[in-house]
């Protein structure tokens, strides 16, 4: 093989700035994603957890709904079928304003907070029973027992499980390209289609990628010794797909 | 909503996008199956370096794993269409390319998957059948692995339908799986809604049965 490396490509021209701009885009729809996530995945899996049978059944639904469809397919749903169907003042703004990002978002942020619940709901369930009752004979009503008690306790308890499937989400985030978000690996092929320089560009997007993964693991685990709860470590049983 | 674009449809959704029988070689199904399989056995041979003694043994495999598992699937599969017609002088058809990439990303998560379950039997186990004589090939082979393949058996399952459902980025490069098979419809007949929502419950059907399959399994096999 004959093959003459050139890296150069990746600082010349425009390429520099299409993978600053990548990274950046990358973190944002991730980051928002991901509060997106928290959200619903925190108060999914706390419903899943309530006597009231109803709220059960609507957050069971969601996340069985949600995370069984390839987010490849939730990213064309949220892109294409949904927006015709919205209002014509809000259609207008988000084609104004990167429809293709928000849809992305979404699309992202709904299929991993159907993820998270899981982690979320098996948090909760490794909390002993008594907890709970000790908790409501306090007086505290229900909801300020899930507020005050429960739900802290959870979010400790899934510090590990929950940082792995944000790397996950961070990893996901790359289907974006399809729907033209601009993100990492949208520029990554955006350089090789100028430069022609398929090597060069794909090496540069997966260095990148293994930097974000291993830097926000090591900030993970420095979290985690600080917030893990002695003697509940391997309480929670690791989540599936 | 017009669902009839659906039903028009059915054959090529479904006979070509899900299982892969018509004009052009694809299908989520025809993907996913030898991947899974190839994948397995690729993964067989990484969890079994990955605790190997020989640090040069050991240490390629783990660095192998955490390539794969910090990297997204996307850009794997953008690496193997690039590369592979480098490296050969030969366009690869993208089924060969979608299938060499799966294989080789998947294996990672699936070496993880054997060596967890090489661990989880009993360590006396090993000490038992080296004493009657066995050696370690042997012992291997008679003995830890049939048990940690029964072991395995619920995850496996549960990284197959995470392996089905990521056969949809295959569309990316034109393999005509479900996805794409949706996506060549809709140019034609401009019905997103209705034919997305038609794949995701398709998606759906095929991946919540195997978890229900899993979960069983998991109650079924877990001993006491």
């Amino acid at each position: 093989m004959t093959y003459q490396f050139d890296w150069s490509v990746l600082w010349t021209g425009q390429s520099g700035e299409w993978l600053l701009q990548g990274i950046l885009t990358t973190l944002g729809i991730s980051t928002l994603a991901w509060l997106l996530a928290a959200a619903l995945g925190t108060v999914s899996g706390a419903l899943r957890t309530v006597p009231f049978a109803p709220l059960r059944a609507l957050a069971t639904c969601y996340v069985e709904f949600f995370r069984n469809v390839p987010l490849l397919v939730w990213m064309f749903f949220w892109y294409f079928a949904v927006p015709p169907l919205l209002p014509g003042p809000l259609q207008d703004w988000l084609f104004n304003h990167g429809a293709e990002f928000w849809a992305g978002m979404f699309a992202l942020g709904v299929y991993h907070g159907a993820r998270f619940s899981e982690m979320i709901r098996s948090g909760i369930q490794s909390i002993p029973k008594t907890q709970f009752e000790a908790a409501l004979s306090t007086g505290l009503t229900t909801a300020q027992t899930y507020r005050f008690v429960i739900i802290p306790i959870a979010l400790r308890l899934i510090i590990p499980p929950i940082a792995n499937e944000s790397l996950n989400l961070l990893k996901n985030s790359s289907v974006a390209l399809t729907i033209s978000v601009t993100e990492l690996t949208f520029q990554t092929r955006q350089i090789e289609t100028y430069t022609a320089r398929a090597f060069e560009a794909l090496t540069a997007g997966t260095v990148i990628y293994l930097a974000l993964c291993l830097g926000i693991a090591t900030l993970m685990t420095k979290i985690e010794r600080r917030f893990a709860l002695p003697g509940m470590i391997g309480r929670v049983a690791s989540a599936e797909h | 909503m017009d669902f009839t674009v659906v039903a028009k449809n059915i054959d090529f959704l479904i006979l070509q996008g899900l299982l892969g029988f018509g004009n052009f070689v694809g299908g989520t199904f025809r993907l996913a199956i030898p991947a899974i399989v190839l994948g397995f056995i690729l993964g067989i041979f990484i969890g079994l370096a990955r605790l190997a003694r020989t640090p040069w043994i050991r240490i390629p495999a783990m660095v192998y794993v955490e390539f794969f598992r910090g990297v997204p699937l996307v850009m794997v599969i953008f690496w193997f269409w690039f590369i592979i017609p480098l490296l050969l002088r030969v366009p690869l058809p993208e089924y060969g390319v979608a299938l060499t990439a799966f294989v080789v990303f998947e294996a990672a998560y699936l070496g993880e998957i054997v060596r967890a379950g090489i661990q989880s039997v009993a360590r006396g186990q090993a000490e038992a059948a080296m004493s009657t004589g066995l050696t370690p090939a042997q012992t291997m082979g008679y003995v830890i692995l049939p048990q940690a393949l029964r072991n395995m058996i619920p995850a496996l399952v549960t990284q197959f339908i995470v392996l089905f459902k990521d056969t949809s980025l295959a569309s990316i490069i034109g393999y005509v799986d479900l996805t794409k098979a949706a996506e060549i419809v809709n140019n034609r007949e401009i019905r997103p809604f209705e034919l997305y929502l038609f794949i995701a419950v398709v998606y759906w059907l095929c991946t919540y049965s195997m978890s229900r399959y899993a979960r069983y399994l998991e109650r079924r096999l877990t001993p006491g």
